[in-house]
């Protein structure tokens, strides 16, 4: 049998300096947190961050393993400025592509089936065009309308944090919303799922939850298990966000502003070791969700 | 009875910005932004559409602040997962938001502040959607504090949303999406009908002159036919207060003040 399961040291071992890697889930929402942690822990640099982001792009901004970051926005919600994000704007050390949430759902989309572009109107009218190095291209029917060509967003790794999948990465995605999961998933090379529970074979044990797969498994090449691991990020309808942690990280970036001061706390030398520091995954798992 | 604050009115004033919109989908971004959209539903334009801030259509505007998580009757689904197929990019909604900057063409800006796109001043949210929003559906802004800083007197340091900007338009792209439609702010209700779309003051809040207002923004405004803001009437005070049970809108405008100036 189809056999995908991976420890996240592996997976990580399969990344490498300069690559281009998304990261799934919104904000502080649905972020495979584990799998980022488990990327600060080794000596990976140079990376081009694609993300909606959230503190996945604080801590990787933070601990200097960021060359470049796609984004429409980097936030933590209740939090609105990503502390660890904004500093490292603020010193100049990132390149950037800035585009309009739209825009980025459309790339991953664009990459996803193998063009070099797809046109919008988004992105008309504003500086973002400009400051990204975005070109236009003309309608070629009579309305020759010219339009934004929002480039292809390809990945070379995504990391996808999920309800359920079993050892082939037969996935199984819910909670309220998904996000753009499924397009990160497409629009990469690779793409890496952890998730709260890993099962041998999906039929003989959630079958009548089967449309929940929100990607098919040619699209998976590894999966790990690791409950918990949207930790201090939410992953409905097991968790919510951890607005407390994410509060301490945050305050972290003022005092002491320093993440090799801080990164053993946020980051842990081990998986294992994180999670006992914030109560295990029993105390991940009771976290209420949010209210919006 | 307590006295009207400046809040409520201008939540009165945001819902006047929804009326007979239609079926589409209001947002209110922020406690005043909110509740102007739900009170509007919940009044004079129950067509529109709106979520509970998270990924259902709610038919019963959620109350803002604390209350148990399923506290809510979902008549519908928009995630974000569609939300620009349905919503955004096919022009079926009106969202209310406070931008960071906005300048004389309404051009916003919430991205960052001084500096360079390479190294900013003061790095801020991102674009978001704004982009996308500004030139698909109608918008409408709201601002606690009418200030210099906030309608700034050359062109807003990063341009985030479209506006009415002649030399922003590159030739041949469709802009007959572009509706920018009210502006609320502590002292008065602004709109884009002047010359070329410039920027109005329709009315003046009780006890504020058009020459406050003026000081107060950082390049020429339009005058229009000017009336004093209404007061919201007791029904649509009883409506908000249900709304916001917790008060959330008290902390919305410096010091909360009244409605109603001291004369």
């Amino acid at each position: 049998m189809l056999d995908k399961r991976m420890t996240a040291a592996e997976i990580v071992a399969q990344l490498s300096d300069g690559m281009t890697i998304g990261i799934g889930g919104w904000g502080p929402r649905r972020k495979p947190m584990a799998l980022v942690r488990e990327i600060l822990r080794s000596d990976l640099k140079d990376l081009t961050v694609v993300a909606y982001g959230g503190a996945d792009v604080g801590m990787l901004c933070a601990a200097g393993k960021v060359k470049k970051v796609v984004f429409a926005f980097v936030s933590l919600d209740a939090i609105p400025l990503e502390p660890w994000f904004r500093k490292a704007r603020e010193a100049g050390q990132l390149e950037v592509l800035e585009v309009d949430e739209g825009m980025f759902q459309w790339g991953l989309k664009a990459a996803a089936f193998g063009l070099p572009f797809l046109p919008t109107r988004v992105g008309l009218g504003t500086d973002l065009a400009e400051l990204g190095g975005l070109k236009t291209v003309t309608s070629p029917y009579a309305d020759g309308e010219t339009l934004i060509a929002m480039p292809a967003l390809k990945l070379d790794a995504a990391l996808i944090h999920v309800n359920r999948s079993d050892w082939r990465g037969n996935v199984q995605v819910f909670g309220p919303d998904v996000y753009y999961d499924e397009w990160f998933a497409k629009a990469a090379t690779k793409t890496y799922v952890s998730c709260e529970e890993l099962v041998d074979r999906m039929e003989d044990h959630y079958e009548a939850d089967a449309q929940y797969n929100l990607f098919e498994r040619c699209f998976v090449t590894g999966v790990v298990e690791m409950p918990g691991g949207a930790h201090p990020s939410s992953m409905p309808p097991h968790y919510g966000w951890d607005m407390k942690a994410f509060k301490a990280y945050a305050d972290a970036a003022k005092d002491p502003g320093d993440w090799a001061a801080v990164a053993d706390r946020f980051v842990g030398a081990s998986e294992a070791d994180y999670m006992n520091s914030i109560g295990g995954k029993e105390a991940v798992a009771a976290l209420p969700l949010p209210i919006f | 009875m307590t006295e009207v604050t400046l809040a409520e009115l201008c939540i009165y004033a945001a819902s006047e910005a929804f009326r007979g919109n239609g079926e589409i989908v209001a947002t209110g971004v922020g406690p005043v932004p909110r509740l102007g959209a739900s009170l509007a539903k919940l009044t004079h334009t129950p067509e529109l559409m709106m979520t509970d801030g998270e990924c259902y259509l709610v038919e019963q505007p959620v109350p803002l602040g604390p209350r148990n998580y399923d506290d809510r009757k979902k008549a519908g689904y928009l995630p974000f997962s569609r939300f620009f197929d349905s919503a955004v990019w096919t022009g079926r909604r009106h969202a209310m938001v406070t931008p960071t900057q906005i300048d004389r063409y309404g051009q916003i800006n919430l991205s960052q502040l001084g500096g360079t796109h390479k190294q900013p001043k003061t790095q801020m949210l991102g674009v978001r959607g704004f982009p996308g929003n500004t030139i698909y559906h109608p918008n409408s802004f709201f601002f606690p504090s009418h200030t210099t800083r906030v309608f700034v007197e050359g062109d807003v340091d990063m341009v985030s949303g479209v506006g009415y900007n002649p030399a922003k338009r590159v030739a041949g792209g469709n802009y007959s999406g572009v509706a920018l439609k009210k502006i609320i702010t502590n002292l008065c209700v602004m709109d884009f009908g002047g010359t070329d779309n410039a920027i109005r003051v329709v009315s003046l809040h009780p006890g504020v002159t058009f020459d406050e207002v003026q000081a107060a923004t950082g390049f020429p405004l339009e005058k229009g036919d000017l009336t004093e803001t209404p007061l919201p009437d007791a029904d649509a005070l009883a409506i908000i207060a249900q709304l916001d049970p917790h008060n959330i809108r008290a902390g919305v405008i410096k010091d909360n003040p009244p409605a109603q100036r001291a004369r």
